[in-house]
């Protein structure tokens, strides 16, 4: 939120060119046989202190763009440069030194705590692996963790089952700042939370954010909420990023297609609106990631699209506001 | 639009029995749903939609479920009290139901056309050819291209979107008067679920039956419905034609939920209002507003008994004291 605009600010990561294919194997000897471009040659930039909201439906490979970002998959191709260092030819040893700095909440709260340690180690795990603090020290640390996320520090000694899902959800957020990292990847941290639980851990999220100057990548297919937290969003479709702007420019004038039918798709709880809104409504489904259109991807179920569209890939175009926006014909 | 209920809820109550302790899942819920309406049942999870639904066909296994208390009139039957056999007449055939998951809903080993013509071969006594026919043509109708040749495919060759297009195609199969679509776009992505709601809008015009369709999106409910109910710890706590909830949200709880809303739209606010605490674990009957420790508005009355549904204007209830004629703070609300 504190975020502003109008001061460059230092580029904390830069993603070029990330591609993330994996090989489909067949047959009685296990050939390849093909491959899915889950991400297909993405490059972005999140600047210190900014949330970065990435948006798409499900398969689009947002989760995968993170995962990789963190190197939890290995990356096809590309660069992810974070702090100067390439991520993605980092060896064990120094890629390990790095882990400190760039942390991950997962999206489902039930599975990502393991059942059987008390919250108290589950949060003091990163601490011991990479920390040099110990017995009473990491206890103190542990305790001051979980009264940040809003828990009550007495809670050490209990197991995730006892918790709720927001609470669950609290308690991944103190394992993830743990090691204070730079730069936090949230893969859709509200996807499993109700709705007056979803606020909760946003308002959490915000509150961390302006205390520690943390930077977000905030992966999520809840566009109402992205709009509430990101500074700046890009939108994924079949692997790639088809645009990619500051939220008011986004969802105020929405410039590609997809874009614009998306937004449009996302129902809004105002019946007079929704009597007279107009819904974009997309013909048939997402093609397969492993036999994706030639040209243009979007252009299968675009409204738009021309003959142009099926020869010939839209170029990464820079329109004149600033954005960012893969369509022959955005202007 | 016909006023005549078709499907007449009265003081439903169900409860989950285990040797330790019984959860009171659905706590004296009453509602109608009036020839050709939709009426949307909007709550978080936990708060008894699903499982209210489920009662009224007795879909529960029993034990554990055990419906305790309250009345389901359809056709001048009285669902609670049906045999088997009646009930069976019922399912399907007066009432369809749609399921969440459509990943799981459809049986995996059988041909989508089988699953199709199940229901007309039971119900309408169709016979083979005559019901691939009508299932052809129900395919057709909920928009699958060349339904004729998709008869012959599984279900895992269909995509979520489609399966669910399939799943209703099946609950209309004996054209019911009464169509249960319990979250039925919970699991799709946001596109789909577009396509699906225009589906059921499209359908609705066609053959005029009544939907109940639960959901936990305030935002799609906005979209369909004609009339809302609002439930919260198995109760129903608001109801109201839709754009007098929206307009005029009475219950602390209802009003609390749109706050929590952010929105592609309109102004966005700086921290998101939320809802302080946990819905309550209904080990017994409430006996208190189920909703008190979470309220901004609780009073002493609140925690001594439990509000019953006051009509604030005709057409629009909430259960809460500070609806009732004589708190006189209904101006507060």
């Amino acid at each position: 939120m504190s975020f502003d605009h109008a001061q460059p600010r230092e580029t904390l990561v830069s993603v070029s060119g990330l591609s993330v294919h994996f090989p489909i194997y067949a047959g009685l000897i296990r050939r390849q046989v093909g491959t899915v471009r889950a991400v297909d040659g993405v490059t972005f930039d999140v600047a210190r202190g900014e949330t970065l909201g990435l948006v798409g439906e499900s398969g689009c490979g947002k989760s995968t763009t993170g995962r990789a970002i963190l190197r939890l998959v290995e990356a096809t191709s590309g660069k992810i440069l974070m702090a100067g260092q390439d991520i993605a030819s980092l060896g064990a040893e120094p890629l390990r030194r790095m882990r400190p700095r760039m942390q991950m909440i997962f999206q489902d709260p039930h599975a990502s705590l393991n059942p059987r340690m008390t919250v108290g180690s589950i949060i003091a795990e990163p601490l011991t692996e990479h920390g040099t603090l110990r017995g009473r020290a990491r206890q103190r640390r542990v305790e001051e963790l979980l009264d940040a996320v809003g828990l009550n520090p007495d809670f050490a000694n209990r197991y995730p089952h006892e918790f709720s899902g927001g609470q669950r959800q609290r308690i991944g957020i103190a394992r993830a700042l743990a090691l204070d990292p730079d730069f936090i990847v949230c893969d859709e941290p509200i996807a499993a939370l109700d709705v007056s639980i979803q606020a909760q851990v946003v308002n959490l999220l915000e509150e961390l954010q302006e205390r520690l100057g943390l930077t977000y990548l905030f992966i999520s297919h809840d566009l109402s909420m992205v709009r509430h937290i990101a500074d700046r969003v890009a939108v994924m479709y079949l692997g790639k990023i088809i645009e990619l702007a500051t939220r008011d420019a986004l969802y105020d004038a929405p410039k590609h297609p997809y874009t614009q039918a998306l937004l449009s798709a996302v129902p809004i709880p105002n019946p007079r609106v929704e009597a007279t809104r107009r819904h974009i409504i997309l013909k048939g489904d997402v093609p397969s990631p492993a036999n994706p259109p030639s040209g243009c991807r979007f252009r299968t179920r675009c409204p738009i699209a021309e003959a142009r569209c099926a020869a010939e890939e839209p170029a990464w175009r820079k329109l004149e506001d600033g954005r960012h926006v893969a369509c022959h014909f955005a202007t | 639009m016909n006023s005549a209920p078709v499907l007449e809820v009265d003081g439903l109550k169900t409860v989950f029995g285990t040797r330790a302790l019984a959860i009171h899942a659905v706590n004296d819920v009453s509602f109608s749903l009036r020839e050709g309406e939709l009426l949307g049942v909007v709550g978080e999870s936990g708060s008894g939609k699903s499982v209210t639904m489920m009662s009224l066909l007795r879909l529960l296994p029993s034990p554990p479920a055990r419906i305790e208390a309250g009345r389901v009139m359809f056709e001048g039957q009285d669902l609670v009290q049906l045999d088997d056999a009646g009930l069976r007449r019922v399912r399907g055939r007066g009432i369809g139901f749609v399921f969440q998951d459509p990943m799981t809903s459809l049986n995996p080993v059988f041909t989508v056309g089988f699953q199709l013509m199940e229901p007309l071969r039971t119900h309408l006594g169709l016979d083979r050819k005559a019901a691939r026919k009508r299932a052809a043509e129900l395919l057709a109708l909920v928009g699958i291209p060349s339904p004729e040749a998709r008869l012959d495919d599984y279900p895992h060759q269909f995509s979520g979107g489609m399966r669910q297009r399939v799943m209703i195609a099946i609950a209309l199969a004996c054209d019911p008067k009464v169509l249960i679509a319990d979250e039925p776009t919970t699991a799709l992505d946001v596109t789909i679920q577009a396509q699906i709601l225009e589906l059921v809008k499209d359908l609705r015009r066609k053959l005029g039956m009544a939907v109940v369709w639960i959901t936990h999106d305030l935002g799609v409910v906005a979209g369909i419905a004609d009339r809302v109910i609002v439930m919260y710890a198995g109760q129903v706590v608001e109801r109201a034609e839709v754009e007098a909830l929206y307009e005029n949200p009475t219950h602390p709880y209802t009003r609390a939920l749109m706050e929590t809303l952010p929105g592609v739209d309109g102004a966005r606010g700086q921290r998101l209002r939320t809802i302080a605490g946990q819905p309550p674990i209904l080990t017994a009957p409430p006996a208190a507003c189920p909703f008190a420790a979470r309220c901004a508005h609780v009073h002493d009355r609140c925690r001594e008994a439990n509000p019953p549904l006051f009509e604030v204007v005709p057409g629009h209830a909430a259960a809460c004291w500070l609806a009732s004629p004589e708190s006189g703070a209904r101006n507060v609300l």
